[in-house]
């Protein structure tokens, strides 16, 4: 099985998020990058295949040179080989168009990936590229098996979970339940060491077109000071959330 | 030219997300001078809609459509665009809808903007307000193609009546042949839902143990909520996965968020931020969740929440 893994550089979860030049493009001083928390579900269970059914894992982000460390990350946790294709992508749609390409060219017949970045919140990279490779699709993916060419998926639906029954080849867009948190692996020293020799391939773009673009950035509102209720008088809280806040 | 909604069902019933997603697209479609089409598939009562400003209802009857397949609905919303020359797709942010609208926007060479939370800003060029990085800003996007497709946010716009006098037609599109198919579907019945709530009941880590639940689902009972927990809650197996909120769980849109024993870290918050009136109850005067809160108890929680709900088991007899 050759599997493709989709990682997304995105900021660590901590990152207070600014925004710059007038308020048209974010503000990545001072910001940490990491491989986007919901990729690294989809990249656990991909070496699960890798070590228990024998898969390779190619792990491929579109971006920029900065986002090689994040690349070489993945390969420090275990994937065989990657690739960027190398441009900084203004949308969803154009992400999905570069994997889709890596995609053909590479006949892989799993792709796993994130169900969402924790930058831009698309939520929409996984079901475009399997739109347009024509591959099965299955979003929020909180179990997968596959014997041969027939996966078993679940996913989780409003209220509880569907399970599944397609052929590869395959998308998965996951989340936590994919893997278990404590599945997640953190790169030692002999997968970092391993990581700087294992090939990292550069591609050119394929096209700078894109359906979407920012018009600007916002932030929130800032909010008003916290109402403190006493322990003494609970009935308060009850009352403000009824006249005052309507609520309830 | 017209702007196409998603209807949702469960059972044959419309959910709310529906109601919100067709108020919304009448508001688009007024502001583009069009009209509405909902396509609601096995919908029971279509006519419902009518009510939330739906001039058209394409009425699906298919028992082959019985249980969703988003290769094949999103094959059906694409005949349905066709045949209502749709310029605006309009999706809700359930399971479902998350789950089809990045394959419609492909099948229709339209450009997504997910997450949207405000009527276009401007029709020409065309842009709306998304949430981006988990609610800690938003983006402004331009949609630059012919045809778009909106993820509607959930409690972003409200459920707005807007009568008007709608008709249903009968549609009967074709249903394409697929190799993904539904075995079996798990519905944990008789318990709101968090995408569903308009009040979600949250536990931290303060409450110590699993076993200290029970007071979190008798306040969830009594206030007709969905209880919710953070990341660490379900990762020590304390409650299911479903139920963990935050940045890398489920977002939290509701009128009223209670976090009880939450510290209020920044991953948490930035997942239940666009709830409208957030509560914490909390022996940390200096959690950060003080920050984050409209209304806040500094107390035990093992005192606070049974006089929450004795309070609100008052309240409740007094209001009914
Ligand atoms: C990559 C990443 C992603 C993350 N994503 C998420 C996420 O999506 N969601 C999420 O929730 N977290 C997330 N986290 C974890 C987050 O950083 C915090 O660790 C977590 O939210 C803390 O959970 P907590 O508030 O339940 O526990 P704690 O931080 O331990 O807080 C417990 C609180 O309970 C209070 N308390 C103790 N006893 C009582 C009592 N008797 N009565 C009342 N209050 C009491 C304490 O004062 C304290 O404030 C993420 C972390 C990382 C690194």
């Amino acid at each position: 099985m050759k599997i493709l893994v989709c990682i997304s550089h995105v900021p660590d979860t901590t990152s207070k998020i600014n925004f710059k030049e007038n308020d048209t493009k974010f503000d990545n001083n001072g910001v940490q990058f990491v491989i986007n928390p919901y990729d690294e579900f989809a990249l656990t269970r991909a070496m699960w295949f890798k070590e228990k059914q024998g898969a390779t894992i190619t792990a491929v982000t579109v971006g920029n040179t900065s986002t090689e460390p994040t690349l070489r990350k993945a390969l420090a946790i275990g994937a065989d080989d990657a690739i960027r294709v190398n441009t900084e992508a203004i949308d969803g749609l154009q992400v999905a168009k570069e994997l889709a390409e890596v995609v053909k060219n590479g006949s892989y017949n799993l792709v796993l990936a994130g169900k969402e970045s924790i930058d831009y919140n698309g939520g929409m990279v996984p079901g475009m590229l399997a739109a347009l490779v024509d591959y099965n699709f299955v979003n929020a993916c909180i179990g997968l098996e596959i014997e041969g060419e027939k996966a078993t998926i679940s996913r989780e639906i409003d209220g509880g979970k569907e399970i599944l029954s397609a052929n590869l080849p395959l998308v998965i867009a996951g989340q936590k339940g994919l893997v278990e948190e404590k599945d997640l692996r953190i790169p030692n020293m002999r997968g970092i060491m391993m990581a700087r020799k294992k090939p990292l391939s550069i591609l050119e773009p394929i096209s700078t077109k894109t359906a979407t673009t920012t018009a600007s950035f916002e932030k929130p509102a800032t909010k008003s000071a916290c109402k403190i209720v006493s322990t003494e008088n609970i009935g308060e809280l009850v009352d403000l959330l009824h006249n005052e806040a309507k609520v309830i | 030219m017209s702007v196409l909604i998603l209807a949702e069902t469960l059972e044959g019933k419309f959910k709310k997300s529906t109601f919100e997603a067709t108020s919304y697209g009448k508001k688009v479609a007024e502001l583009l001078g069009t009209t509405t089409v909902v396509l609601a598939i096995n919908a029971t009562n279509p006519s419902e809609l009518y009510t939330y400003g739906a001039e058209k209802v394409l009425n699906v009857s298919n028992e082959n459509l019985k249980t969703f397949n988003a290769k094949v609905y999103a094959n059906i919303i694409q005949q349905a665009v066709e045949k209502e020359n749709a310029q605006i797709v309009i999706i809700d942010a359930s399971a479902n809808g998350l789950y089809v609208a990045p394959m419609v926007a492909v099948n229709i060479n339209a450009g997504y903007a997910s997450n949207v939370v405000a009527i276009p800003s401007s029709t020409t060029p065309f842009v709306v307000k998304r949430k981006a990085f988990s609610s800690k800003g938003f983006n402004n996007t331009e949609i630059n193609t012919d045809v778009k497709v909106i993820g509607l946010s959930k409690n972003s716009f409200g459920i707005i009546e807007n009568e008007v006098a709608g008709t249903t037609e009968d549609f009967s599109p074709s249903v394409i042949e697929t190799t993904i198919v539904s075995e079996k579907i798990e519905q944990t019945t008789g318990t709101v839902t968090i995408a569903d709530a308009d009040i979600v009941v949250s536990g931290g880590r303060g409450l110590k143990g699993p076993e200290n639940w029970g007071m979190v689902e008798e306040l969830a009972q009594i206030l007709g909520a969905a209880t919710a927990c953070s990341k660490p809650v379900s990762d020590l197996g304390w409650r299911p996965h479903s139920e963990h909120v935050g940045q890398t769980g489920k977002p939290v849109a509701s009128n009223l968020y209670i976090a009880i024993g939450i510290s209020g870290a920044i991953q948490h918050l930035a997942g239940i931020n666009s709830s409208k009136v957030k509560v914490v109850i909390n022996t940390d005067a200096e959690a950060p969740f003080f920050k984050a809160a409209d209304y806040g108890i500094v107390g035990d929680a093992f005192e606070v929440v049974p006089k929450l709900i004795e309070k609100l088991k008052e309240f409740k007899t007094n209001n009914i």
